[in-house]
């Protein structure tokens, strides 16, 4: 080993790992302390929606590698249906009271617009997904849902691109593209709260540039 | 979803008969099933419990 000094990193795949690593740090990505602000019961909402979407996403997948002709039928497949049906109803159950509090919060202070832009956005994602959910049911009340779905598509001029009685394609939006766009949303949002941290509660003095007094913020 | 019953023990009954028509409340131009109310309460009741309610404690760090 010589006694000189590494060269400098060079590239763009150095130049965008040391902007990565400076916005998150591991300290700030998996961090084993919180404020003690944080602890409420009106903080567990968001982490309790996280856990809600993975059991809908671990369902859903199983309800797709098995097939209508499982979860129709069998006992188990039934079960695995019903999961996914009870998950989804616990996340939009848990989504919307962290809304409240994140609206009630000011969340978006302290230069925290985006999280709340994403979060908000997110939410209007899970709500396309869940409603091609109910049109791939394959019962009445499906057919139903779409019939009357259809006037609206078609009320608002999209109906000849996102057509609701089109089975094979809302099955294609609920189960790959809604998905993906709700992972990469929740994934994104859950990294800008790491960036940026919780948020502190209204006219709180916390430490650190980010954090100031409510009202005394960086615009974001 | 609703599938036909191929088993011959059905599932448990549930608390509310499903199979009739749905129960809602009319007040004045507001009409809302009593199911979606039902769920609505809950969450706030939820909502408020989260803000009284203690919360637990962890060990002090030194």
């Amino acid at each position: 080993m010589s006694g000189t000094a590494p060269a400098p990193e060079h590239g763009w795949t150095a130049a965008l790992r040391r902007r990565l690593v400076a916005a998150l740090p591991p300290e700030k990505l998996l961090p084993d302390t919180q404020p003690a602000y944080m602890a409420s019961w009106v903080y567990v909402f968001g982490v309790l929606t996280v856990s809600s979407l993975v059991v809908v996403l671990v369902s859903g997948g199983l309800l797709a590698l098995k097939g209508p002709a499982w979860w129709h039928v069998s006992s188990v497949g039934k079960y695995v249906n019903s999961l996914h049906l009870w998950s989804v109803e616990l996340f939009m159950f848990v989504l919307v009271l962290h809304l409240w509090a994140k609206f009630f919060m000011a969340a978006w202070r302290g230069r925290r617009a985006l999280t709340w832009v994403t979060g908000a956005i997110a939410f209007l994602t899970s709500i396309g997904t869940a409603f091609s959910g109910y049109l791939v049911q394959q019962n009445f009340d499906s057919q139903w849902i779409s019939d009357q779905a259809k006037d609206g598509m078609n009320a608002v001029g999209i109906g000849a691109f996102w057509n609701v009685l089109d089975f094979g394609q809302m099955l294609m939006w609920h189960i790959v593209l809604f998905p993906l766009g709700l992972c990469l949303l929740s994934g994104w949002h859950v990294l800008l709260v790491r960036m940026r941290g919780i948020v502190p509660p209204i006219d709180a003095l916390t430490p650190g540039p980010d954090r100031a007094p409510s009202g005394q913020e960086g615009r974001a | 979803m609703v599938g036909s019953r191929h088993e011959l023990a059905g599932p448990p009954a549930a608390p509310v008969d499903l199979n009739g028509t749905g129960h809602y409340v009319h007040w004045g131009v507001v009409q809302i099933s009593v199911a979606n109310l039902v769920v609505i309460a809950l969450m706030v009741l939820v909502f408020v419990l989260a803000l009284l309610l203690p919360f637990p404690h962890g060990r002090k760090r030194g």
